[in-house]
C-alpha cells in the first residue's frame, strides 16, 4: 500500500482527482514561495537600521492593486475549467436506467453491502471486479457516515433519508482500504471497510460462495457453538443465512470465517482475537453495539469453532 | 493648526464609587468590561488548550487507550466550541471593547449597559456550557453537532443541551455587541474622523459588526429548532420522523462560514495597525483593505454550502458554491498583498507584536492557499473531513487569529496596563509558539492526504501515521509551554514592566493620545483630525498625510 493514497490512484476516478491535486497544489506552493519571498525580501532588506533616514511615506499605487486583483482572479478561473472537467471525470453522469451495482448501508458502526443483482450480502468487506465501474446506491440506518476508498474514488456521506450514489472502480486486484470520515458517534475510529479488488473469474468465485448456505457445523464444539449462538440471542441481531436469524442490525455472519477483518477493522479475524471480541466487546472496541454476554471461556470456544467454520 | 477639539458626543461619566470585584461586576465602562472580555478568554483558552493536550496525548501513538472514545469525543467537541466562541470571539470582542471608542475619539460605546449585558450573557453561556461536566456529561457531537447524530436517539444525555443553549446566550451577547459597535462607530466618532479617515482596526470591527447581526440569528434559531427537537420530538432534522437531516447543515454553515471571517476579520484589522506603525510608514493601498473587507464579508454569506461538498448535493450547485469560494481568495490575496507591500521602502522594528504580524502574513497565507484546495470541489472530495483540513483551519485560525491576538495584544498591552512587557521574553514567546504551531500543524496536512479522517479516538498502524501523528503531538506540548510562558510575561509586565507612557510605539491613531492606561473618561481633550493619522500630523503639520496623498 502507498502510504500516501491521494497520490497513488487505482481507478480513472481516483486519477481525476490525484492528477487535479498535483496541478492546483504546484500553483498554491508558487504562490506560496512568491508570497514568501516578498515577505522576507522585505523584513531583510527594510529592517530598521541606526541613521537609517525617516521611511518614505507611500500610500499605494492603484495600478498595483488592479494587477493583484486581476491575477490572481485569472488564476482561479484557469481552476474553475479544471475542477468543470475534474468532475465529469470523477463523478460522471449515471445514464439513464442504470441499476446500481450494490447498495452500501452505513450503521453505527459498521457497512452492510449488498450485491443487487445476485442477492449476495457482505459487511465491511467489499469485493469488486476489476476493470469495471461500479455503482454504489449509498444509504445510512442512523447517522451521518461518509464512504472512503481514496485510491478508488471520492468520498461521499451516507445520509439517513437522502440516499446518494457514487461510482468505484479498481484497475489492478489488490486490497484497497477505506473508512468512514464522518464524525458518526463514539466508535467513528473503528468504521473502517476495504475494498478487495479481483479479476472476473475469482470475483465470480468469491461471489458464489458468498451465495451458498453454509454447511451445518459437524464437529461438537462447532455444533454447541451454533446452539449458543440461538440461546444467546446472537441471532437477534446477526444473520446466518441457513439459521433463523436475519436481521441486520449487526453484520451478517454468514460467510465470517472468509472475512480478513472484525469489528469494522478493529481486530484481525483470527481464532484468538475473535475469541476476545466475544468474551470481552469492550477491549476492542470500546461503546459498540455489541454486548457483553458474560460467556464462559467454554462458550466462548464453542461459538468461536461455529464462527470460524463458517467460510 | 494646533486647536483642540473637544472629545465626542457622549456625556461625560460619573466615575464609579464603588471599589474592588464589585467596581468589576458592576462596571460599565468599556475599559474594563474589555479587560473582562479578555481575561474571560484567556481562562478558556487554557481550558481549551488542556483539551487539545488530551487529544493529542491520546494520539501519540496508534491503539491507545489512555481516555475512553467518549471522553475524547467530549474533549474535541468542548475544543472547538470553546476556542471558537469562548476564546477568538470574545477576545477580539474585548479588544474592539476597549479600543474602538479609544480610537475613535469617544468617551463609552454607545450603550454602555448594553456593553455590560453582552460580556455577561455571554460568559454566562460558557459556564452553561461547561456546566454540562457535572450535568451528566459534556457534549460530544462535535462542535457542529450535526443531525441526526445530536437528535436525542443518538445523544441522549443533557450534553447537547447545555451546548445549545450556552451557544444561544453566547450569540445573543455577541448579536448585542454588534448592533453597539455598529452605533458607536456610525455615531459616536469625533469631529473630522470621516468614515474614510477610520483606523483600520475599526473599519474591520464595523464590517464584522454587520456580520455578527445577520449572522447569529441564523444560528441561533437554529439552535432553537434542535433544542424543540430534542424535547418535542418535533423531527425538523430528523429523518425517522419525515425531518430533514441536511436542513441543519445548511443552517449551521450559512452562519458557520461568516462565523470563520467574525473571527478573522478584528485580526486583519490589528495587522493593518501593527504592520503599519512598525514598519514607520502608512498602510498601503487604505481604501483596497477596507473595501476588500467588506467584499469579504458579502462572499461569506455566499459559500455555506462549500462545507457540505461531500453530503451528495447536485454538479450544478457544487459548482456555483465552489467558485463562489474561490472568489474570496481574491479580497484576501488584495490584504495580504497590501501588508507586505506596506513594509516596502520601511524601517521595520522588530518588536513581538512585528514578529507575530509578520509570522501572520506565512502561516495565514498557508491557511488561505490550503482553502483554495477545498474550494476546487473535487479536491474537496479526497481532502475533506481528513487531517488536512485540521491542518488548514488551525493555519487560518491559529496562525490567523491567534497570531493576530498575539500582535494585537504585544502592541495594545503597554495602552492597557501602562507598562512595557520584556521584549526578551517576548522573543522567546514568539519562537516557542512559531515552532511549535508549525511543528504541530504542518505534519497534519500529510497525516491527512495518508488518509487519516479527523475525529477518530484512535488509528492503525498504516505507514507513517505513527511518527506523524508523535511530531504532531510533541508540537502541542510546546505550544503548552509557550502559553505558560505567556501567562508569566504578563505576571513579569504587570508587576516588574516599565511604565509605558502615553505613546510607545510613536503610533498615530487616537488611543495613544491619551494616558496609559486611559483616564475614566478617556480624553479630555482631542486632537484635531484632519486625516489617518492624527498623531503624525500633529507631529508633522508640514508633512501631513492629507498634503502628502495629493503629491
Amino acid at each position: 500500500m502507498d502510504p500516501i493514497p491521494v497520490f497513488a490512484p487505482a481507478s480513472p476516478l481516483a486519477h481525476a482527482l490525484s492528477a487535479l491535486l498535483v496541478g492546483v497544489f504546484a500553483v498554491l506552493v508558487g504562490i506560496f514561495l512568491l508570497v514568501t519571498t516578498l515577505v522576507i525580501y522585505m523584513i531583510v532588506r527594510y529592517r530598521d537600521r541606526p541613521g537609517a533616514p525617516e521611511a518614505r511615506q507611500i500610500f499605494g499605487w492603484n495600478a498595483l492593486e488592479v494587477t493583484w486583483t486581476l491575477i490572481p482572479a485569472g488564476i482561479l478561473a484557469v481552476f474553475s475549467v479544471f475542477m468543470v472537467a475534474a468532475d465529469r471525470a470523477a463523478d460522471p453522469l449515471i445514464p439513464p436506467g442504470r441499476k446500481p451495482d450494490l447498495e452500501v448501508i452505513g450503521h453505527q458502526w459498521w457497512w452492510e453491502i449488498n450485491y443487487v443483482a445476485s442477492g449476495a450480502v457482505a459487511a465491511n468487506e467489499i469485493h469488486i471486479p476489476i476493470g469495471k465501474s461500479i455503482l454504489i446506491e449509498l444509504k445510512s440506518a442512523d447517522v451521518i457516515h461518509d464512504f472512503w476508498a481514496p485510491e478508488l474514488g471520492r468520498k461521499i456521506d451516507a445520509v439517513p433519508g437522502h440516499p446518494n450514489t457514487l461510482w468505484i472502480e479498481a484497475d489492478a486486484p489488490g486490497t484497497y482500504l477505506g473508512t468512514c470520515a464522518e464524525f458518526c458517534g463514539v466508535e467513528h475510529a473503528w468504521m473502517r471497510f476495504r475494498v478487495i479488488a479481483q479479476n472476473e473469474a475469482d470475483f465470480d468465485t468469491w461471489q458464489r460462495a458468498q451465495l451458498a448456505i453454509p454447511p451445518a457445523p459437524s464437529a461438537p464444539d462447532a455444533l454447541a457453538g451454533a446452539k449458543l449462538f440461538a440461546d444467546k440471542t446472537c441471532i437477534n441481531c446477526h444473520s446466518i443465512a441457513g439459521t433463523a436469524g436475519n436481521q441486520t442490525v449487526g453484520p451478517d455472519l454468514t460467510h465470517i470465517a472468509s472475512r480478513t477483518m472484525l469489528a469494522g477493522e478493529a481486530a484481525r479475524n483470527t481464532p484468538e482475537e475473535l475469541f476476545r471480541w466475544l468474551k470481552q466487546p469492550d477491549a476492542i472496541k470500546p461503546q459498540s453495539h455489541m454486548p457483553d454476554f458474560k460467556l464462559t471461556d467454554d462458550e466462548a470456544h464453542q461459538l468461536v469453532a461455529y464462527l470460524e467454520g463458517l467460510k | 493648526m494646533s486647536q483642540i477639539v473637544e472629545a465626542g458626543v457622549a456625556p461625560a461619566l460619573v466615575a464609579s464609587e464603588r471599589e474592588g470585584l464589585l467596581a468589576w461586576i458592576a462596571s460599565v465602562d468599556h475599559k474594563q468590561i474589555g479587560i473582562l472580555y479578555m481575561i474571560s478568554a484567556m481562562f478558556f483558552f487554557l481550558i481549551g488548550g488542556i483539551e487539545a493536550l488530551v487529544i493529542r496525548i491520546q494520539l501519540l501513538a496508534p491503539g491507545l487507550h489512555i481516555v475512553s472514545p467518549e471522553t475524547f469525543d467530549q474533549m474535541f467537541t468542548m475544543h472547538g466550541t470553546t476556542m471558537i466562541f469562548l476564546f477568538v470571539m470574545p477576545m477580539l470582542t474585548g479588544f474592539s471593547t476597549y479600543m474602538v471608542p479609544l480610537m475613535i475619539g469617544a468617551r463609552d460605546m454607545a450603550f454602555p449597559r448594553l456593553n455590560a449585558m453582552s460580556f455577561w450573557i455571554q460568559l454566562f453561556g460558557g459556564i452553561i456550557l461547561y456546566f454540562s461536566f457535572v450535568a451528566g456529561g459534556a457534549p460530544s457531537a462535535g462542535w457542529f453537532a450535526y443531525t441526526p447524530l445530536s437528535e436525542k436517539a443518538y445523544s441522549s444525555l443533557a450534553g447537547v443541551d447545555y451546548w445549545i443553549l450556552g451557544l444561544a446566550c453566547v450569540g445573543i451577547g455577541t448579536l448585542a455587541g454588534g448592533i453597539n459597535f455598529v452605533v458607536t462607530i456610525l455615531c459616536l466618532r469625533v469631529e473630522g474622523l470621516t468614515i474614510r479617515r477610520l483606523p483600520l482596526f475599526v473599519w474591520m470591527t464595523l464590517v464584522n459588526s454587520f456580520l455578527m447581526i445577520f449572522a447569529l440569528p441564523l444560528i441561533n434559531a437554529a439552535l432553537a429548532m434542535l433544542l424543540i427537537d430534542r424535547f418535542f420530538n418535533a423531527h425538523v432534522f430528523d429523518p425517522a420522523g419525515g425531518g430533514s437531516a441536511l436542513l441543519w447543515q445548511h443552517y449551521f454553515w450559512s452562519f458557520g462560514h461568516p462565523e470563520v471571517y467574525i473571527m478573522i476579520l478584528p485580526a486583519f484589522g490589528i495587522i493593518s495597525e501593527v504592520i503599519p506603525v512598525f514598519s514607520r510608514k502608512p498602510i498601503y493601498g487604505y481604501e483596497f483593505v477596507a473595501a476588500s473587507s467588506v467584499a469579504i464579508a458579502f462572499l461569506s454569506f455566499t459559500v455555506w454550502a462549500h462545507h457540505m461538498f461531500a453530503v451528495g448535493m447536485s454538479h450544478v450547485a457544487n459548482l456555483a458554491f465552489g467558485v463562489a469560494s474561490m472568489l474570496i481568495a481574491v479580497p484576501t490575496g488584495i490584504k495580504i498583498f497590501n501588508w507586505t507591500a506596506t513594509m516596502y521602502g520601511g524601517r521595520i522594528r522588530f518588536t513581538t507584536a512585528m514578529k507575530f504580524a509578520i509570522a501572520f502574513l506565512i502561516t495565514f497565507t498557508i491557511g488561505g492557499l490550503s482553502g483554495i484546495s477545498f474550494a476546487v470541489f473535487p479536491l474537496d472530495w479526497q481532502l475533506t473531513d481528513t487531517y488536512y483540513l485540521v491542518a488548514h483551519f488551525h493555519y487560518v485560525l491559529f496562525g490567523g487569529s491567534v497570531f493576530g491576538i498575539f500582535a494585537g495584544f504585544y502592541y495594545w498591552f503597554p495602552k492597557i496596563s501602562g507598562r512595557m512587557l520584556s521584549e526578551r521574553l517576548g522573543t522567546w514567546h514568539f519562537w516557542l509558539t512559531f515552532i511549535g504551531f508549525n511543528l504541530t500543524f504542518f505534519i497534519q496536512h500529510v497525516l491527512g492526504l495518508a488518509g487519516m479522517p479527523r475525529r477518530v479516538f484512535t488509528y492503525p498502524d498504516l505507514p507513517g501515521w505513527y511518527a506523524m501523528n508523535m511530531i504532531s503531538s510533541i508540537g502541542a506540548f510546546m505550544l503548552g509551554i509557550s502559553v505558560l510562558l505567556l501567562l508569566w510575561i504578563v505576571f513579569d509586565g504587570i508587576n516588574h514592566g516599565e511604565p509605558a507612557g502615553d505613546n510607545p510605539w510613536d503610533a498615530w491613531t487616537l488611543e495613544w493620545a491619551t494616558t496609559s492606561p486611559p483616564p475614566p473618561d478617556n480624553f479630555d481633550r482631542v486632537p484635531p483630525v484632519h486625516g489617518r493619522r492624527p498623531l503624525w500630523d500633529l507631529a508633522h503639520p508640514d508633512r501631513a498625510d492629507e498634503v502628502m496623498a495629493k503629491l
